[in-house]
């Protein structure tokens, strides 16, 4: 009797991608690469006032110059295109109505004033500039804690107090755990407002069918159904009338988790006028008129016994939401109260949070959306806690773990974390970074008159969003799983990569499921007319809610090969299996057939199982019963120079567990880039306003992030704790990276500076507030 | 204004006006979208194409000044239908993720191996310093060129 053959197994394999041959070649497609015939290409007047009343906009020059086909105005545009989408709402919220283009007033520099639609991309910006706008400069208000004095400037009349939304949380008595703690530690800290600044900029192409009264936008988004839908409202057009393709995107970070101004008139233009549009934003456009992320000041007060043990954590902060709201601005907020408890056992929690309106674009959704701010106010608490009760920073951190018999753990903020060992991640971070030993490197390198620090962050996040419930709604992801005729299997996504590297990944699930070569297995994603309805790529969900659709549509289409083959076998369907790029039967495999031959029967039809169709098409929406909750440690050795205030890292390590790994290259990956970001936000980044509301740093001459050769190299490690969440057992990981990070070379960098008595410096670390802390508290 | 250049390896004319920038004439004239445009401040790199040989940023450069010239971009670098080790090796060590930043990035790196085919990994990380990827966090970038100048120096 013939020998089962072993099944060899793909998920887990460190497979390199097959995203990457058109990408090397310079032969993907991103928007801007995509030329139809008669495009006309649009362009903005943009304020250059952080607030201006707009008293008069003369384009008489604009409308007859060559090659122009039309300029507009909000006048223009009055109920023909509605508002900005918002969702994510908290209850009593104010919510501004964001027009296309700024009617009365800009109240950010960037707000699109105006639009010319010409035949080149040249003429559009030259007709741009021909466009005189008359504009009365208003006092902008750019400080959070001056825009909620009395007698700020107003952002909107509307909302005269500047304050767009209260909203708290809190578990257990705070305020009693507080007053029943030994110690009580306070800091005010800042998260400052970043850009994500995805390499590939924002970018449209509206193609309207005037024949068949249908339209076809290609944009660079995250959310390609999302879009479609919010944009067929916006535009007044059926949904089912809209095709949306996310082409190649370079980049997101959840700053294409969003529906914007320029999308909308992209597409309304070219149905009015009947042509393709396109607009590709410039990077100075980028800057002022994409979605900021973070932008949080706040007091922390955290309650310690003696001994170490946190009693309570209170956060009281201010929001920066930006004149008006993008889709998910006021929801990001939220998540960072979710994770108050962070990895430990803290009783009692309270955040009370009051968002304010800036004379600024929004914020919204960026790497990490929330949660980079829960961790870093946690962490930057445990090491000044650390410090006052003279304990070491590891210790305070491991005696406030949950065991890992305790999980699942329910937090005092409502969540109940699916797994976690959190312990074992410090213990294999502190291992592995050899921790005694950077400490004896410290001390010597202090009799040396050196600056050495160690920073450590142990972290936990929530992802793998989400239960629809919990999110506002629409939290699941689809899949179809199709098995041609001739054996080649093709997997269609809701989900909507933009550089995770799904088309490798998603099919290696497949291909481990069928039994066939990952080769044989075509992933498509992006296009509203060929995959089944998405919710799309963020909050790192791409693999474990995407990819958890495709187990079970792969399941259901095996299932029903399986009775195929049962029938041509007369077996069992539970005795058919599927290696190798065969189907045969488990106890007497003998009795064997190329996946392609059974495929062919289903579609054949000639002879039919009970009960079953034709064909070998099968579609899941999975709906996740709860986040996921990947953690880690993170361990940094860091030099200051205290004359020059230059950081650089030493070592970098991280230990991180996102539970079971479907490819490990593509895991190092999402870590590294996520670690970048954080190391940028600890060190670099910042939105920097002059008092008229002007971005005074607005281009990438002026505005810092991470270069290759200010990035040490990453230590990486794992422990792998599964979840039982999803059929992967696997937790997310494309935000992790850099919710652990930023705290920890913020640690460092201020554990470098405890000799001159520094208590705390708010981000970025820039080298002057470093040479100034240190400088003013030396003798 | 008339223009004519040679990219990769083929001769090509172009009527363009003076001010066009090389980065659009090879995009949109000449229909080479694998190079990238990603600022407007030569900051970025992903403009990055191979002018005579050297590595220059097609976005700061208007295309007159091409004019006679040999441009190469990433759409010229395999041969015969074969990858360049560089191309090999940025696939091999997961050097990209999103694509964008990939075919400047590569190009540097080309001119990076011919200065200097041995490099240190900090001569790695300051020879591209002058492009940006907000992917990767770089790594696996570094990874792919020592690989690369490895592989190029077995030949």
């Amino acid at each position: 009797m013939a020998k089962a053959p072993e099944a060899p197994k793909f998920i887990g394999s460190p497979i390199k991608r097959r995203d990457d041959p058109r990408l090397i070649q310079g032969r993907a497609r991103y928007v801007d690469d995509f030329q139809l015939p008669g495009t006309l290409h649009l362009a903005f007047v943009r304020s250059p006032y952080g607030h201006a009343s707009i008293r008069k906009i003369d384009a008489s020059r604009a409308r007859g110059a060559p090659g122009v086909a039309a300029v507009y105005t909000a006048a223009d545009l009055a109920g023909k295109v509605g508002p900005v989408p918002v969702a994510g709402l908290v209850p009593d919220a104010k919510v501004p109505v964001q027009p296309v283009l700024a009617e009365r007033r800009a109240l950010f520099a960037g707000e699109p004033v105006a639009a010319v639609v010409a035949d080149t991309r040249y003429r559009a910006r030259d007709t741009a500039d021909l466009i005189e706008v008359d504009y009365q400069a208003l006092d902008a208000v750019v400080d959070m804690e001056k825009a909620l004095a009395p007698g700020a400037p107003k952002v909107h009349e509307a909302f005269p107090d500047n304050v767009a939304f209260r909203w708290g949380i809190s578990g257990g008595d705070a305020a009693a755990g507080l007053k029943a703690a030994d110690l009580v530690v306070k800091q005010k800290m800042v998260n400052a407002r970043v850009a994500p600044l995805a390499l590939e900029p924002r970018g449209v192409l509206a193609h309207y069918l005037p024949g068949e009264d249908k339209m076809t936008i290609w944009s660079s988004t995250q959310v390609p159904h999302k879009l479609r839908t919010l944009l067929a409202q916006q535009i007044g057009m059926a949904e089912n009338r809209i095709r949306v393709i996310a082409p190649e995107v370079g980049g997101g970070f959840g700053s294409k988790l969003n529906v914007y101004r320029e999308e909308a008139l992209a597409a309304h233009l070219s149905r009015a006028l009947g042509r393709p549009v396109k607009w590709i934003e410039s990077r100075s456009e980028n800057f002022l008129a994409t979605i900021h992320g973070r932008g949080q000041v706040g007091e922390v007060e955290m309650g310690l016994k003696r001994d170490g043990t946190v009693t309570a954590l209170r956060y009281s902060v201010l929001a920066d939401c930006g004149a008006y709201y993008q889709l998910l601005t006021v929801a990001i907020f939220t998540l960072t109260g979710l994770m108050l408890p962070g990895p430990y056992k803290i009783p009692n929690i309270e955040m009370q949070v009051t968002g304010v309106f800036t004379n600024k674009m929004a914020t919204d959704a960026y790497r990490g959306a929330g949660r980079p701010e829960a961790t870093y106010i946690l962490e930057r608490m445990m090491d000044l806690a650390a410090a006052e009760l003279g304990m070491d920073p590891a210790e305070i951190r491991r005696k406030n773990f949950p065991a890992k018999s305790e999980f699942p753990f329910k937090t005092s903020a409502g969540l109940l974390y699916d797994s976690g060992d959190y312990a074992s991640a410090l213990d294999k971070a502190l291992q592995k970074a050899d921790y005694a030993g950077m400490r004896r490197r410290q001390e010597a390198a202090r009799k040396e008159g050196k600056c050495l620090g160690v920073g450590l962050s142990t972290y936990v996040e929530i992802c793998g969003m989400g239960p629809s419930a919990a999110m506002g709604g629409q939290g699941w992801e689809s899949a179809r799983v199709r098995v041609e005729p001739t054996g080649k299997v093709t997997v269609f996504s809701g989900a909507s990569p933009h550089g995770q590297g799904q088309e490798t990944s998603f099919a290696q699930i497949a291909a481990e499921g069928l039994g066939v070569a990952v080769e044989d297995v075509e992933v498509i994603h992006g296009d509203t007319d060929v995959v089944p309805y998405g919710v799309g790529t963020f909050g790192s969900r791409g693999t474990v809610v995407g990819g958890s659709a495709v187990v079970y549509a792969r399941d259901k289409v095996r299932s029903k090969m399986a009775r195929f083959a049962a029938m041509k076998f007369e077996a069992d369907p539970g005795d058919i299996a599927f290696v190798g790029g065969k189907v045969f039967v488990r106890s007497a495999p003998e009795k064997s057939a190329p996946f392609a031959e059974v495929a062919k029967l289903a579609y054949d039809a000639i002879k039919l199982p009970p009960g079953t169709e034709p064909g070998l098409e099968e579609t899941h929406f999975f709906e996740p019963g709860n986040f996921t909750f990947p953690f880690g440690a993170h361990v940094v050795l860091a030099e200051v120079d205290p004359e020059t205030g230059e950081v650089r890292i030493l070592r970098y390590v991280a230990v991180d567990d996102v539970g079971n790994m479907i490819n490990p290259l593509l895991v190092h990956g999402q870590i590294h880039g996520g670690i970048a970001q954080g190391v940028g936000q600890a060190l670099e980044e910042e939105m920097i306003y002059g008092e008229g509301g002007q971005p005074l740093n607005a281009s990438l001459m002026h505005y810092a992030l991470p270069k290759a050769n200010r990035l040490p190299r990453f230590e990486l490690d794992h422990t792998v704790t599964t979840t039982d969440v999803n059929p992967l057992g696997a937790k997310g990981v494309g935000e992790a990276g850099t919710i652990g990070s930023t705290p920890a070379v913020v640690n460092a960098v201020l554990d470098a500076l405890a000799p001159f008595g520094v208590r705390h410096v708010d981000m970025p670390l820039r080298p002057e507030r470093i040479w100034r802390a240190a400088a003013g508290k030396r003798a | 204004m008339e223009i004519s250049l040679t990219i990769n390896g083929e001769p090509r004319h172009f009527d363009v006006e003076p001010r066009t920038l090389l980065v659009h004439l090879l995009r949109d004239e000449a229909g080479l979208t694998g190079t990238h445009i990603a600022c407007e401040t030569s900051v970025c790199g992903a403009c990055t194409v191979l002018l005579g040989g050297r590595a220059v940023k097609s976005c700061t450069l208007l295309a007159v000044q091409a004019e006679d010239s040999e441009v190469t971009t990433i759409e010229g670098l395999a041969r015969g239908g074969r990858l360049h080790p560089l191309q090999e090796q940025f696939w091999e060590k997961h050097g990209l993720q999103c694509g964008y930043c990939t075919p400047g990035m590569i190009l540097a790196a080309h001119e990076l191996l011919e200065r200097n085919p041995e490099p240190t990994e900090e001569e790695i990380r300051h020879g591209i310093e002058g492009n940006i990827c907000r992917c990767t966090g770089y790594q696996h970038i570094v990874d792919a060129i020592q690989a690369a100048a490895a592989a190029m120096a077995k030949k």
